[in-house]
């Protein structure tokens, strides 16, 4: 497996495992905050937009 | 001219008129170099060490305190909107209104500088370096300040706003500034310092004027 | 004076024009920075050889520098599209300035962090005050800036305006930001050595640094896109194009 011996040398990144896996998780983390941001505000505007139709709709 | 000439005048008069406008910065200034003492160490060698810093940081904090009443009174009174109207320009105002403002604030401090800087065993080699960087940087501080100021006047808590927003425009100066006292304390020539607060002085007369009265067209359209 | 654009430019000054073009290349800018992303991290973590200096701690690089570059384009585009906002006043390029700013600003905060990290193995500490980190963080500080001033208006127009006069005021002063603190740098810390200079890279190495630089470009169009779309959505809700797009997702 490309440069590494085994799956658990890996893991270990030849003892750096702390820093190079706690910056991919904080990566990682951003881009997921990212995208769920991005889905919320997605969800935010049309149920605020159906529910602003649906009255709309009674009062004419 | 006559208006640039005018605004100067009437702001210096109600700056005259109300004491506390310019007492008030100066004081602040007084204060927080009176804290440091207390706070870090009242040593001469520990002081003298950190004694530009102090100084520049101290004179940057005083002019951002004096910034948000800058436009206050006249966007709340309405005379900007006359003045935008009227066919006066509002870039000859907003540098009527930086040169007014530097003139309470940063001039006032470069002059009280020297005492303070004694008070915290700046050696007093340094003290010209210290006057000199304080009159060519705090000018920037007061152009960049009122950008700030111009995009907040509108607002109801711009104070806290503005700070946000300049602070990070002003730390070039903060550098150069600061650099330019250690340098007068290590008996190093400050031409080069001097030479390059100049140049973000001259930058800034350029293009702040622009950006100010954009920012304070688009506050008053509101 | 008047300045003849061609006429693709103005038609993207129509909102329901640029939904359905945006619409249109959304998922393949998303497959993109999919497929960019696994293959450069996958490449960059296992295949790429160690550094013979710093190891393996080295493989931060492939996250590190692509969010410092994306963190740096995004505010040049924030200052651009404000500028094209201000002078054409096109109401598209300020919502994209809008929804670039916290996109941006994660960026930042990830090409900060992972400094940070990074610093801890090759410099024995957790915060540097290097020259790049530095501005870096000042960078960051202009983000927040410019978002708290977005907020601030309940106006949504006069706030696009005044982040785009913010963020063209900063563009200014990044250069002088960034030579000013290399310079105090090199005053404070005479022998510091950077993260990421090094005696030419071999293309083992830099292929896949380039794969990320591609991929973390297709993600912010990616989410540059969704956001601009929903802003769009959101300022023209009073239209008819807007009322049909409504009804279509019940």
């Amino acid at each position: 497996m490309g440069y590494f011996n085994s799956f658990s040398d890996f893991l270990n990144m030849g003892g750096h495992a702390l820093y190079v896996w706690l910056s991919y998780a904080i990566t990682l983390v951003l881009f997921l905050y990212n995208l769920l941001s991005l889905w919320l505000k997605k969800r935010a505007f049309f149920t605020q937009a159906k529910r602003q139709l649906k009255r709309e709709q009674r009062l004419s | 001219m006559n208006f640039l000439l005018a605004t100067i005048r009437r702001e210096l008069l109600l700056a005259f008129r109300n004491r506390s406008e310019i007492i008030n910065p100066l004081a602040f200034f007084v204060i927080v170099i009176a804290l440091f003492p207390l706070a870090v160490s009242p040593e001469a060698s520990v002081l003298a060490n950190i004694a530009p810093g102090i100084l520049w940081v101290a004179a940057l904090l005083a002019t951002l305190l004096s910034l948000e009443s800058l436009f206050k009174q006249d966007f709340e009174d309405g005379s900007l909107e006359q003045i935008m109207v009227s066919p006066q320009s509002l870039l000859l105002l907003s540098i009527g209104k930086v040169i007014s403002h530097w003139l309470i604030s940063g001039f006032l401090l470069a002059l009280l500088s020297p005492l303070l800087g004694i008070m915290l065993f700046l050696p007093p080699i340094a003290i010209g370096a210290l006057v000199s960087s304080l009159l060519l940087g705090t000018p920037t501080l007061s152009l960049i300040g009122a950008i700030g100021a111009g995009l907040t006047v509108g607002l109801r808590k711009g104070g806290m706003l503005i700070s946000l927003l300049v602070l990070p425009l002003y730390m070039p100066v903060l550098i150069f500034g600061a650099g330019t006292v250690q340098a007068g304390v290590m008996g190093l020539p400050i031409g080069g310092y001097l030479a390059i607060l100049g140049a973000m002085l001259v930058l800034s007369l350029m293009l702040a004027p622009f950006a100010i009265a954009a920012a304070l067209r688009l506050s008053i359209r509101g | 004076m008047k300045i003849t654009m061609p006429r693709w430019f103005y038609q993207l000054a129509s909102p329901k024009w640029c939904y359905d073009i945006l619409g249109m290349l959304s998922p393949w800018l998303g497959l993109a920075a999919l497929i960019l992303l696994s293959v450069g991290v996958v490449w960059g973590l296992v295949f790429a050889p160690p550094d013979y200096q710093q190891g393996n701690s080295y493989r931060i690089i492939y996250i590190h520098v692509p969010s410092a570059i994306l963190a740096q384009s995004c505010f040049m585009l924030m200052a651009v599209a404000g500028a094209i906002g201000m002078i054409w006043k096109m109401k598209v390029a300020h919502i994209v300035a809008k929804s670039a700013a916290p996109i941006g600003a994660s960026m930042t905060i990830i090409a900060l962090s992972t400094g940070a990290i990074w610093g801890k193995p090759t410099w024995g500490a957790w915060w540097v005050w290097d020259a790049r980190l530095t501005s870096m963080l000042i960078l960051f500080f202009l983000y927040i800036g410019i978002i708290a001033l977005y907020s601030a208006f309940e106006n949504k127009a006069s706030g696009d305006q005044a982040a785009a006069i913010l963020s063209l005021v900063g563009i200014v002063n990044i250069p002088i930001i960034k030579y000013s603190v290399e310079w105090w740098n090199t005053l404070h810390q005479p022998a510091s050595f950077t993260l990421t200079k090094k005696p030419a890279m071999p293309p083992e190495m830099w292929l896949p640094l380039l794969v990320m630089v591609l991929g973390y470009y297709c993600f912010f169009a990616f989410v540059l896109i969704g956001r601009t779309r929903i802003e769009l959505l959101e300022r023209e809700q009073k239209s008819g194009w807007v009322s049909a797009i409504i009804n279509e997702a019940r």
